[in-house]
């Protein structure tokens, strides 16, 4: 009787914050002012992996950290980098998994082969049978 | 129907298997995924580099900030990644005041964090931290690879990064850290 009366006080006990306290950075909801920069960069974050949140892109994502992301890809952009520069910097801190740009690797290699594969194996077959029908008219 | 037709009929061969084995690979496959997921954690590709440069104000007054010239004093140290906000952090206490009484020099790096709250959580949980940088924007977070809170880094003496702990440090953490860092060490 008093564990379940602890339990149900539980249930009123304020939930600690996990969640942070300060505001946004500056660049996490506000769009460069030039708009050729901003669509640059919205291009880009759109095709950077949240890794909060990781089903996400950063331009999808409201986490503090993918907020934070977004801060950093404007003011680089902003500041004249170029948008393949800021992906190679984050992928050299997190590995291919951070971009949903598919890269060739070895891991990744079968998966751009495979359409040509295909594609040869189909001819292969194509030809064997016309040839076939050919000979029988023959 | 002649003999030979029924007898072929009665024997249809390994391919009448096929669906059901494929069902059965499909099946393990689920189960495999489902018993063990993958593992979701993004590990740091920037092992074995320096520390990027940056210069960190003083998360709270009783410690200084985080400089990046400050790792390059010839003493292997461990770099904890943590908030107030964070419960893991919190949880991880304990282990980092063991670590720090046993002469490990940590400094951490409080992400998106306020004065006031970092002194309330140091006030409750302790405060193992010789020096505590203030990383508003996640910038130094992102520039060394680390992907939450806590996180943390073993630096060798001349700042360059050996070893990423993700995740809380448990009691059976503490031995592999202390490695690390004797292998850090160079000794």
């Amino acid at each position: 009787m008093r564990r379940l009366l602890v339990l149900m006080l539980l249930v009123l006990a304020s939930p600690l914050a996990a969640q942070d306290l300060l505001p946004p950075a500056p660049y996490a909801y506000r769009q460069l002012d030039d708009p050729a920069q901003e669509a640059k960069a919205q291009a880009l974050m759109e095709t950077l992996r949240c890794l909060k949140c990781q089903s996400q892109s950063i331009a999808d994502s409201d986490a503090p950290m993918a907020g934070d992301m977004r801060n950093q890809v404007r003011q680089r952009i902003a500041a004249g980098e170029k948008p393949e520069a800021i992906r190679a910097w984050l992928i050299e801190r997190y590995g291919d998994y951070v971009t949903y740009t598919p890269r060739v690797r070895a891991l990744t290699a079968p998966l751009f082969a495979a359409p040509l594969v295909f594609v040869l194996v189909a001819a292969l077959l194509l030809r064997r049978r016309f040839r076939k029908t050919r000979s029988a008219k023959a | 129907m002649s003999q030979e037709a029924a007898s072929q009929r009665k024997r249809p061969g390994v391919w009448l298997w096929l669906p059901l084995a494929l069902f059965a690979g499909f099946f393990v496959l689920v189960m495999v995924g489902l018993l063990r997921p993958a593992d979701r954690e993004v590990a740091s590709a920037f092992i074995g580099k320096p520390l990027p440069p940056f210069d960190l104000r003083a998360a709270v007054p009783e410690r200084p900030g985080l400089k990046t010239a400050e790792f390059a004093d010839g003493k292997p140290r461990l770099l904890n990644v943590f908030a107030s906000w964070c419960i893991p952090c919190a949880a991880e206490a304990p282990q980092l005041a063991a670590l720090a009484q046993q002469g490990v020099e940590i400094d951490g790096i409080a992400i998106r964090d306020r004065q006031e709250d970092v002194q309330r959580f140091l006030a409750t949980n302790g405060n193992p931290f010789a020096r505590i940088g203030a990383d508003d924007v996640s910038a130094v977070q992102l520039a060394i690879g680390s992907s939450g809170v806590p996180e943390t880094f073993v630096i060798d003496g001349k700042g360059v990064i050996r070893h990423q702990h993700i995740g809380d440090i448990r009691v059976e953490d503490i031995p592999k850290l202390l490695e690390k860092l004797r292998e850090a060490g160079g000794r």
